[in-house]
């Protein structure tokens, strides 16, 4: 209460400071005009009594300012504080803004990409007790994640303990008919308790029934909210409405919520229960199914791996499985770890090179606040002896430092905002399909509170570094500005560790950006096996319903082939079930014919191609013949292999006339090798290249391909021309994704995430140069202007200009060389914790190093040379006469 | 504000507050009042220094131990006087009590250190 009642009275004080000031003024006077009388009593002169009254009462003005402490709010003297900090920016607008940029710029890069940080790897997903849920698969040797089969799925969803829930999907396409257009448009099939295991539930209708998912159960869907809101205008009455999916109707039981996404599913917008199956889903060995699971209370994913390994082999004993003994393990891993795994060690490395980057901007700022509180001697000096106390000085400097840190953090923060739409908006398509929660980073609790810390951080540092400076210094050094004494010293060793430091960041952020930007530069210029340019691709979908049997299907490939190698400007055009350098899926276990079997597993990269595909692409035939019309359904099956394949499978031998076996679409098929080609990059950019096998189109009746259009002017001309064409043949084909070659290979994932980490880390670096760069400037140039005078002796005492800058020069390489040399010896580090993002190249790249040494030690030479130039061109005269 | 080597005997650190509540206590003053009441009543031995008493009198309103109002004095001059508040009379019981016990205390210790010697 006593509190409470003397903070009220404190107020009432505050807010009657004039009246407060004005009564005690009185008071005062009252009490020396009674001293005075007194003294006059007792025998004095008027006046000498007004002058006795007077020294015995003291200096006036400092007895009401300690009257007035007693009561006073230390806030006023804060707002004086301010007030004097606004001044002193205001005096020198150029330093103040400057400081002020470079602050802004280190907050607002590290809180954008602390936003990003945040949305991936903080954030828990979107789903209830995500910690619970676990990615289930099998797994063998080759492969750590192996898709389960439909029968396996449901042994170990029966049999398991360890999950209180176990679900499947797997990733669909659709041809969508609304108004008699068509579109393809990406789906998944999942069993039926799969968003009650994620926690999900639609906003709108109601999720799948429990027999929905038995085979023969009804073509109902839940819409995505993205699909509800584009397809269907958000119509409230949606829910049992139906829908033309590859022209078959399903109703539509609900939408999902606004906020649901399922990464691993890329961006399915319809989601249809797993009830009909193909011949192949159907088997034991046909792997293409991915479960999620929840795990029981108390069960680790330990327990749940192991058990589910026991079932594992346990059914492929009961079931004599063919599959090679190696597929026996069962592989469970934390969902969140499949989700963000492969954006982790960008972001880590990126929220790293931002942390850097900030460090460089403070310890730069510190360094310009040292400068000027320097500068700022004879003042500190003038105001201690005029009888500031220390920790009133101490306090002005703290508020300068927290304005500056202030100032420059919600600048920090209004740029970060806009850094991240920015990089929202730069964020690969795919990794953005796959975590759209990239898309959610902006301003929140989690930013705003990172944003505080870091700001607390650098004013506690640009308020402690004065105020050190300070605590060393004494008044009197202060007074005699012509005395360089300890502090001026001490500022400079601290200047000097600080520019290092400063120069050792800068090495690290520039080597590590110059690594990044070979690997991009060496992943697009991999060699494809094929020629990329001028070729034009589109991916065409033909709905099973109208193309039911091997002729109709045959018959539209054939025609498509005919139309748009007739078009104007094409080369010629070949179909292929999937594009090169996208993805090593799609892949098929093979054997040769006539070898003995020992249960190995040859997996291999499988494509159905037509005859002109290959010749379209450029790829170069090595031995024997490529496809031609004659290898059309019904007549042997024939392959062309790859080198890669030739080699693994047929060493020194002679692959043609072999023929190797696999199960095509469910059944035992055997494949005549007529041809070896060299490699084709089918898979990732930076992955290695895979044995591929190449088998005819007609023989393998694709509903799902793409088509490749060698052009003879710019690829990207042609395709209009190449969708209307399409069109003409049948309106409803699913036409998407037609974009070059190029095109397609630069927007693959590979290449977006290199592309995007080489960019933003440059970016880092160059700012990190300049930061640098300017450093060294600040430094040698103050070490110039305090040692004027010793200049202007030493030329008047005939040291030549030449030696002037030697001199200067000398400082200058001495704190370069020691910089580089941290640098060096930190970014070889670094870019150990980076080399998972690198590509064809080193993390200690000898000639990235050397690079960086010489671009950074030229030019901070040349920051260093305008000083040394001023001091050398010093009047001796005028040096000598400054003091 | 108390400044060691003084020609005059300093006040015991922390008494000013009590001094001035206890001439509260007897009847309401001015400043100069309450300063020349104390040296009266030492006679001459303490010296309440303006730097002091000010800064005390603002300590005192500020914890409501005393109220300031303006009255004429017999001279018909304008003065604030100072009166002791029922939470000043507590609190001046309170400072007493621990005085008395301090220089209690203090008396023992010297007194058994003479004993010793």
């Amino acid at each position: 209460m006593n509190i409470i009642a003397r903070f009220v009275r404190r107020v009432r004080i505050f807010f009657r400071r004039e009246r407060f000031v004005r009564e005690l003024d009185e008071e005062m006077a009252f009490h020396r005009e009674q001293t005075e009388k007194e003294l006059m009593a007792e025998g004095m002169t008027p006046k000498g009594a007004h002058y006795a009254a007077m020294r015995q009462f003291g200096n006036a003005t400092k007895l009401k300012e300690q009257s007035h402490d007693v009561v006073a709010f230390h806030v006023e003297t804060v707002g004086q504080d301010l007030r004097f900090a606004m001044r002193q920016g205001a005096k020198n607008p150029g330093l103040a803004l400057t400081a002020v940029l470079i602050l802004a710029m280190g907050m607002g890069v590290s809180v954008a990409i602390f936003g990003f940080v945040d949305a991936a790897l903080l954030q828990p997903l979107p789903y209830a007790d995500p910690n619970r849920l676990v990615s289930v698969n099998e797994s063998n040797i080759e492969s750590e994640q192996w898709p389960l089969s439909y029968p396996d799925y449901l042994d170990w969803k029966q049999m398991n303990r360890s999950l209180s829930s176990l679900e499947v999907y797997r990733q669909a396409g659709y041809l969508l008919r609304t108004h008699g257009v068509v579109e393809p448009v990406q789906a998944a099939r999942v069993s039926g308790g799969f968003f009650r295991t994620l926690g999900v539930r639609p906003m709108l209708g109601r999720d799948f029934y429990p027999d929905e998912d038995r085979p023969g159960g009804p073509n109902v869907l839940l819409l995505s909210y993205g699909a509800w809101l584009h397809h269907f205008g958000a119509r409230q009455d949606i829910a049992s409405q139906t829908v033309d999916l590859d022209n078959a109707a399903y109703t539509v039981i609900g939408v999902l919520p606004r906020s649901f996404s399922f990464g691993p599913s890329s961006n399915a917008e319809f989601w249809v229960p797993i009830n009909s199956f193909s011949p192949h889903e159907k088997k034991r060995n046909f792997y293409s199914f991915s479960g999620i699971g929840r795990l029981r209370d108390g069960v680790a994913v330990n327990t749940a791996r192991a058990e589910l390994a026991g079932i594992a082999k346990q059914l492929q004993q009961q079931y004599a499985i063919t599959r090679p003994p190696n597929l026996s393990a069962a592989s469970v891993v934390s969902l969140s770890e499949v989700i963000v795994g492969d954006v982790r060690p960008i972001l880590l490395a990126l929220m790293g090179g931002a942390g850097l980057l900030l460090l460089i901007a403070c310890v730069n700022v510190a360094s310009l606040v040292l400068v000027r509180s320097e500068s700022r001697r004879r003042e500190i000096a003038v105001r201690t002896s005029l009888g500031a106390s220390r920790g009133r000085l101490l306090r002005q400097f703290a508020t300068e430092g927290l304005l500056l840190a202030g100032v420059g953090s919600a600048t920090g923060v209004i740029l970060a905002s806009w850094l991240m739409k920015l990089l929202a908006r730069i964020v690969p398509k795919d990794m953005e399909a796959n975590m759209p929660f990239l898309g959610g980073a902006g301003l929140n609790a989690h930013t705003i509170a990172f944003t505080m810390i870091i700001a607390f951080m650098a004013a506690v540092l640009l308020a402690a570094a004065p105020v050190l400076r300070l605590t060393f210094q004494r008044v009197s050094d202060g007074l005699n500005d012509g005395d360089r004494g300890s502090a001026s010293q001490l500022w400079q060793r601290l200047g000097a560790k600080m520019v290092m430091v400063e120069l050792a960041v800068a090495v690290v952020l520039l080597a590590d950006a110059g690594l990044l930007g070979q690997s991009f530069y060496r992943l697009l210029h991999v060699r494809l096996g094929f020629d990329p340019s001028h070729l034009a691709t589109v991916r065409v979908m033909a709905p099973d319903t109208a193309y039911k049997n091997d002729e109709q299907i045959v018959g539209l490939q054939r025609e498509i082939v005919r139309r748009v190698s007739s078009l104007p400007g094409v080369e010629s055009a070949g179909l292929t079930s999937m594009l090169p350098a996208r993805c090593t899926c799609a892949t098929d276990d093979i054997q040769v014919e006539g070898r003995p079997f020992q249960g190995q597993h040859n997996e291999v990269v499988e494509r159905h191609v037509s005859p002109e595909y290959l010749s379209a692409l450029k790829a170069k035939l090595l031995r024997g013949r490529l496809f031609s019309d004659t290898d059309a359904a019904g007549r042997p099956g024939v392959a062309v292999i790859s080198e890669t394949l030739a080699r693994k499978f047929f060493p020194g031998e002679n692959p043609l006339g072999h023929r190797i076996t696999n199960e095509e679409g469910g059944k035992p098929s055997a494949w005549e090798i007529v041809g070896v080609a060299e490699d084709v990059r089918e898979g990732p950019l930076d992955a290695e290249t895979w044995p591929a096998e190449y088998f005819p189109i007609e023989q393998t009746r694709d509903h799902d391909f793409s088509l490749a259009v060698r052009t003879r002017q710019e690829a990207d001309a042609l395709l209009p021309e190449l969708v209307r064409t399409l069109r003409q043949i049948d309106p409803n084909l699913g036409i998407s994704d037609e974009m070059t070659m190029k095109e397609q290979i630069e927007s693959t994932q590979t290449a977006l995430l290199h592309e995007f980490s080489a960019w933003l880390v440059g970016g880092f670096a160059a700012m990190a140069l300049i930061l640098g760069v300017f450093g060294v400037y600040g430094v040698i140039a103050y070490s110039v202007s305090q040692r004027t005078r010793e200049i202007g002796i030493r030329m008047a005492l005939g040291a030549e200009r030449s030696s002037i800058y030697r001199f200067v020069m000398r400082e200058a390489v001495r704190l370069t060389g020691a910089g580089l040399a941290m640098g060096l010896v930190c970014s070889v580090g670094a870019s150990l914790l980076t080399r998972s993002m690198l590509f064809g190249v080193e993390a200690w790249d000898p000639t990235t190093l050397v690079c960086v040494v010489v671009l950074l030690g030229l030019a901070s030479l040349a920051a260093s040379f305008l000083p040394a130039r001023r001091a050398a061109s010093v009047n001796p005269m005028d040096a000598l006469r400054a003091e | 504000m108390i400044k060691l080597m003084h020609k005059k005997p300093e006040l015991l650190p922390g008494t000013l507050d009590m001094l001035i509540l206890k001439t509260l206590a007897r009847v309401p003053l001015h400043g100069y009042g309450i300063a020349l009441s104390i040296k009266r009543h030492s006679s001459d031995v303490l010296t309440v220094e303006e730097g002091s008493l000010y800064p005390a009198l603002q300590r005192l309103l500020v914890h409501g131990w005393v109220k300031a109002e303006w009255k004429m004095t017999e001279t018909n001059r304008r003065a604030r006087f100072y009166t002791l508040t029922a939470a000043g009379r507590k609190q001046l019981g309170t400072e007493l009590s621990q005085f008395e016990e301090m220089i209690a205390a203090i008396g023992r210790v010297l007194s058994d250190a003479n004993e010793e010697v």
